[in-house]
């Protein structure tokens, strides 16, 4: 029962704090007592719960029922069941109303107790099941942790273990390690000892040969002489000399002699691959140099970012002369210089090569794809005809084999005409035998042939590959000039640098060196046609020569000069203006250089460039 | 290629003379000379003895003969037959004779080492030389017979004498540092003297004409050092051939390893060519019919039997001798060397794989080809004029490599003939070759004297 009083709402319960410090004062209730006896007398627990409270009130103890009530209900805050008192000796009423009321409030209190039961209820059902995760969580956790804790344990052993190992290999280590120190001991001591004793040994020995050779030769032995008919020459004629200080001093100086002129000799080779290696870098040099001079001379925005190499380059340039006389004379003073410029040209030349690698491998990743399919076509054909022919020659040996073992086979059937035949098939065979090893060695040809095809057919496909590589590196060097030489032209340069390489470049070429001045004139005239021109073609880069060419001789035959086709050479003009400008130009295999130049000589003969040096 | 008639031998004694014009051969106590290419005798000389030691004088005008049981040395003149010369050693014995490089001179060493004698041949002087150092290769004349260099030792010290070879005076003495000094050789350029030291430590000592240590090289320690060495005909290049089966090149300038050769038995360049001597296959790789094989019948040794070369393909293993590691001297390291005449090429043989040659390139510094044998290589000489190696393995055969290619030859003739030991005429044109007791030579260019020396009749000596 008093459980009861724990469970009530907060609110109440704080209000009823003291009151039930007070109830539990007065114990002393009749309900109580009452059970005190009920339970005294041991009546049977059979009656219901019901019976049991209904005998609380009885006829007889109804006005103490009454005043108990009320005392209890006064003493919970409710009012008195009583009415007030009229006076002091008047008894005291029940007041229904009072009752009633009680007895409603009770009820909502009853009813809100068993609300907040029912929530408590819940509440506890649902702390219930949370604790049963939780347990359960708990429960896997506590798994978990005991199997880290196994593993953890098991780590360590390991670890442990391989410690021991290790410690024990160090071990072992260590025992080599002093094994071989103590071998390496033993050997020491041994050679030590095995070098004494040969000492003594040999001090032996050598006492012993004293010995012998004072017995031997001392002994006049006349057995110990030569015996010669008459004493010869000398192999030279002279005759020897008295052995005295001259001779030493002499045989001195001839071995000096004989070591200065070996120390000359190799020093002369030396210096021969010295000036062998200085021409070569000096050729080096100026390749080099012709090699990077059409980027020394570029626009001039460009020069003012380098301007410091180019100006020591000029310098260079110009004492190159002297120079060349400087190679001669001594090494310390140029080579410095020569090995400085060396690298800085060399430098200029790995960025540039490294920058049209990369240009080169982006643009042609898919050019020579197919021509090197086509070059593989072409070696495999002529395998297969190699094999072919191989295959012949196998069938030729064979039906020879057939036919001699037929001959064998007839000569086997008769005994006399075999006997007859016999030289002739000696013969026979010594022939065949020797045709046999024709037709090896004829073979051996093919075979031969056939790999010299290959190697041949590979070196092709890596040639080509090469000049594709180059081919495009000129391009891109030559699109790299036109774009920084004329920033006006660029799509036109672009245009006419992307153009491939066709037969017409052939007969394009030739030159014809009277006309030239003619050309040139032409070229002023027609120049401003084919800058239009170029406006005007289509942006496509696969646009086709020939048409613009037309295109030129058409433009060009307005004006009042007839020209043929050979005579109106775009590359030739181009080549006429360019070579000034670029040496790079005049290069044989970069003809779709000199197309680009072409184009740029046209726009650049109205626009009159004043960026040309 | 002709082969001339057989001829008999005794000890191997057969040598060209150096001008090329005279062949000289010992049976038994005599010495016959003949012609180099018709092989007329010329001169028979009757020694006191069984000829051990048979040596031309470098100018080719004597030849002596040693007999080293009696302690006898007799010299022969070819311009004059019926001079002679016979030096007695007498108790002291005689282990070695040379001559020294003018061919006035003879060089004898006593038993034990006693001393070298110098006889001359001009004057009644004799010289001594004393505590000659007993080694395999301890005198050494320089090329231009200029100098001599003498191994010595005394109070259990290495010592090098240079002596100037006309007349015997003494230039320089030095001590080299070496345990036991095994053997010493002048550069072909007479301006270096390499020292090296004995097996048991690998150290080569390098010393100029004037006595001066030029450089020490030394490629491991502890294990078994130098076998073999050699100098390159340039004077370029000092190749060594060591136990641990590798050759190392030493350049001239700076006297350090340029390279190493090793010798692993398996080969696996593709760029090295790999001949292997076959026995000839009756059934021919092309065709099911065989041609019967004209010589199995009448010649059933294997050692006459036919061979020939095969190129391998190349990841080759080649055949490996076990060394037996509990004897002295194993079979086992680079053990002969030589250099090509141009110096272009470099021959050695690892004695665990005795049946192979390897030839290396030395402009490119690497193995070239390898010649693998059916039997150990017995010797091998490159040819004085060009490229050309000749090799015997103690079979019926003689074996030429050339950078063209590689041949294997029967040597014709009744019986079995066992090349043991060839030597190269001067020329290069023809080629003796020696078994225990005949010897025939083979002409390799067909010249009008082959055929007269195959007409020549010759009685047996």
């Amino acid at each position: 029962m008093g459980d009861w009083m724990t469970v009530t709402e907060p609110g109440l319960c704080a209000e009823s704090n003291n009151i039930s410090q007070y109830t539990s004062e007065t114990k002393m209730s009749p309900s109580s007592l009452y059970l005190q006896q009920v339970l005294c007398s041991s009546i049977p627990l059979s009656k219901n719960v019901h019976s049991f409270f209904s005998a609380f009130c009885t006829e007889e103890n109804i006005e103490q029922s009454i005043s108990y009530l009320d005392q209890e209900l006064t003493t919970f805050g409710f009012p008195s069941l009583y009415e007030e008192p009229k006076s002091k000796e008047a008894k005291r009423e029940l007041n229904i109303v009072a009752v009633l009321n009680c007895m409603n409030e009770l009820l909502v209190l009853q009813r809100k107790n068993l609300l907040a039961q029912e929530n408590v209820e819940t509440q506890n059902l649902k702390l219930g099941s949370d604790m049963d995760h939780l347990q359960s969580c708990y429960a896997k956790l506590k798994e978990q942790l005991e199997t880290s804790r196994r593993e953890i344990i098991g780590l360590q052993e390991r670890d442990r273990q391989l410690q021991c190992k290790n410690r024990n290999l160090h071990q072992l280590l260590k025992n080599e390690k002093d094994e071989v120190q103590k071998l390496q001991n033993i050997i020491a001591s041994r050679a030590t000892q095995y070098n004494h004793d040969m000492k003594r040994k040999e001090r032996e020995y050598n006492k012993l040969k004293e010995r012998l050779h004072q017995l031997v030769m001392n002994k006049k032995d006349k057995k110990i002489a030569m015996d010669v008919l008459n004493y010869v020459g000398r192999a030279d004629g002279k005759r020897g000399s008295w052995r005295t200080g001259k001779t030493e001093a002499r045989n001195e100086d001839e071995m000096y002699k004989i070591l200065l002129n070996d120390y000359e000799y190799r020093q002369k080779q030396i210096l021969m691959e010295n000036a062998e290696l200085k021409k070569v870098l000096q050729q080096m040099k100026k390749e080099m140099i012709s090699l990077l001079s059409p980027q020394k001379k570029k626009p001039r925005e460009r020069e003012d970012e380098s301007t410091g190499t180019v100006i020591s380059d000029v310098e260079e340039d110009a004492g190159e002369l002297s120079r060349e006389s400087m190679w001669d004379l001594s090494c310390e003073t140029v080579r410095e210089q020569l090995t400085n410029s060396i690298r800085k040209q060399w430098r200029i030349l790995k960025s540039h090569v490294e920058k049209l690698d990369n240009q080169v491998s982006k643009v042609h990743l898919e050019g020579f794809n197919d021509e090197d399919v086509i070059s593989r076509q072409d070696h495999e054909q002529e395998t297969e005809k190699l094999e072919l022919e191989i295959q012949q020659c196998k069938e030729m040996i064979k039906t020879q084999q057939q036919l001699l073992q037929q001959q064998f086979a007839t000569a086997c059937d008769d005994d006399t005409t075999s006997l007859l035949r016999d030289c002739y098939l000696l013969e026979e065979k010594e022939r065949l035998k020797e045709e046999w090893s024709l037709f090896k060695e004829q073979k051996k040809n093919f075979e031969r042939e056939r790999r010299s095809f290959t190697e041949a057919a590979i070196r092709l496909g890596l040639e080509r590959k090469a000049f594709e590589e180059e081919r495009a590196s000129w391009l891109k060097q030559q699109f790299l000039n036109m774009t920084t030489f004329d920033h006006q032209n660029s799509e036109n340069v672009k245009l006419f640098s992307a153009f491939p390489g066709s037969s017409d470049q052939d007969n394009l070429t030739v030159h014809s060196r009277p006309r030239q001045k003619k050309l040139h004139s032409v070229s002023h005239g027609s120049a401003i046609c084919t800058s239009k021109m170029t406006k005007s073609l289509p942006a496509s880069p696969t646009s086709d020569f020939c048409q613009t060419r037309s295109y030129v001789s058409e433009h060009s035959s307005v004006n009042v000069l007839n020209i043929t086709p050979e005579e109106m050479k775009p590359n030739q003009v181009g080549r006429e203006c360019s070579n000034q400008t670029w040496s790079v130009a005049s290069r044989p295999r970069s003809q779709e250089g000199c197309y680009s130049g072409c184009s740029l000589t046209y726009t650049n003969s109205h626009v009159e460039k004043d960026d040309l040096p | 290629m002709n082969f001339s008639e057989v001829f008999k031998l005794s000890s191997l004694l057969c040598k060209f003379s150096p001008d090329g014009k005279y062949l000289a051969s010992c049976v038994q106590y005599r010495l016959v000379v003949r012609d180099a290419s018709t092989l007329q005798i010329l001169q028979l000389y009757t020694c006191l003895d069984q000829v051990q030691h048979m040596e031309w004088s470098a100018d080719s005008l004597f030849i002596l003969c040693a007999m080293y049981k009696r302690g006898l040395v007799q010299v022969w003149s070819l311009e004059q037959p019926e001079w002679h010369c016979k030096i007695d050693e007498g108790s002291a014995g005689l282990v070695a004779s040379c001559w020294s490089p003018d061919g006035r001179h003879i060089l004898n060493t006593t038993e034990f080492h006693l001393r070298i004698t110098v006889w001359s041949l001009c004057t009644k002087s004799v010289s001594y030389i004393k505590y000659p150092k007993a080694c395999l290769q301890g005198i050494t004349f320089t090329r231009d017979g200029r100098y001599m260099a003498l191994a010595e030792r005394r109070d259990c010290k290495d010592y090098v004498s240079i002596l100037v070879c006309s007349d015997w005076q003494l230039l320089r003495h030095f001590d080299t540092d070496t345990q036991d000094l095994a053997g010493l050789e002048w550069a072909p350029n007479g301006c270096v003297l390499a020292v090296w030291d004995t097996c048991l430590e690998y150290k080569m000592l390098l010393y100029s004409l004037d006595g001066r240590l030029l450089s020490v090289f030394c490629a491991y320690e502890w294990s078994l050092g130098i076998k073999s060495v050699a100098w390159s005909p340039s004077s370029q290049f000092l190749a060594i051939g060591s136990y641990d089966g590798k050759v190392r090149l030493l350049n001239h300038v700076t006297w350090k390893m340029i390279t190493e050769f090793g010798h692993p038995a398996a080969v696996n360049n593709p760029k090295t060519v790999v001949y292997k001597e076959a026995k000839k296959s009756p059934p021919l790789a092309l065709g099911h019919l065989s041609f019967p094989p004209s010589r199995a019948g009448a010649c059933p040794l294997t050692a006459t039997a036919e061979s020939r070369y095969e190129v391998a393909s190349v990841p080759v293993s080649l055949q490996t001798l076990k060394p037996a590691a509990d004897r002295a001297n194993p079979r086992m390291g680079v053990g002969m060397l030589a250099f090509s005449a141009d110096s272009y090429f470099l021959a050695t043989r690892n004695d665990n794989v005795p049946n192979a040659i390897w030839v290396w390139d030395i402009q490119k510094l690497r193995l070239f080809v390898v010649l693998e044998q059916l039997s150990p290589v017995r010797s091998f000489q490159w040819d004085p004029q060009q490229p050309r190696l000749a090799l015997c393995t103690g079979g019926g055969k003689v074996y030429l490599w050339s950078p063209a290619g590689c041949v294997s030859v029967q040597v014709p003739g009744e019986g079995d003939f066992l090349v043991l030991s060839l030597c190269w005429h001067p020329s290069g044109d023809s080629l003796a070759l020696l078994s225990k007791d005949h010897f025939c030579l083979c002409f390799l260019e067909t010249k009008e004297g082959t055929g007269a020396a195959a007409g020549l009749r010759d009685g047996h000596v």
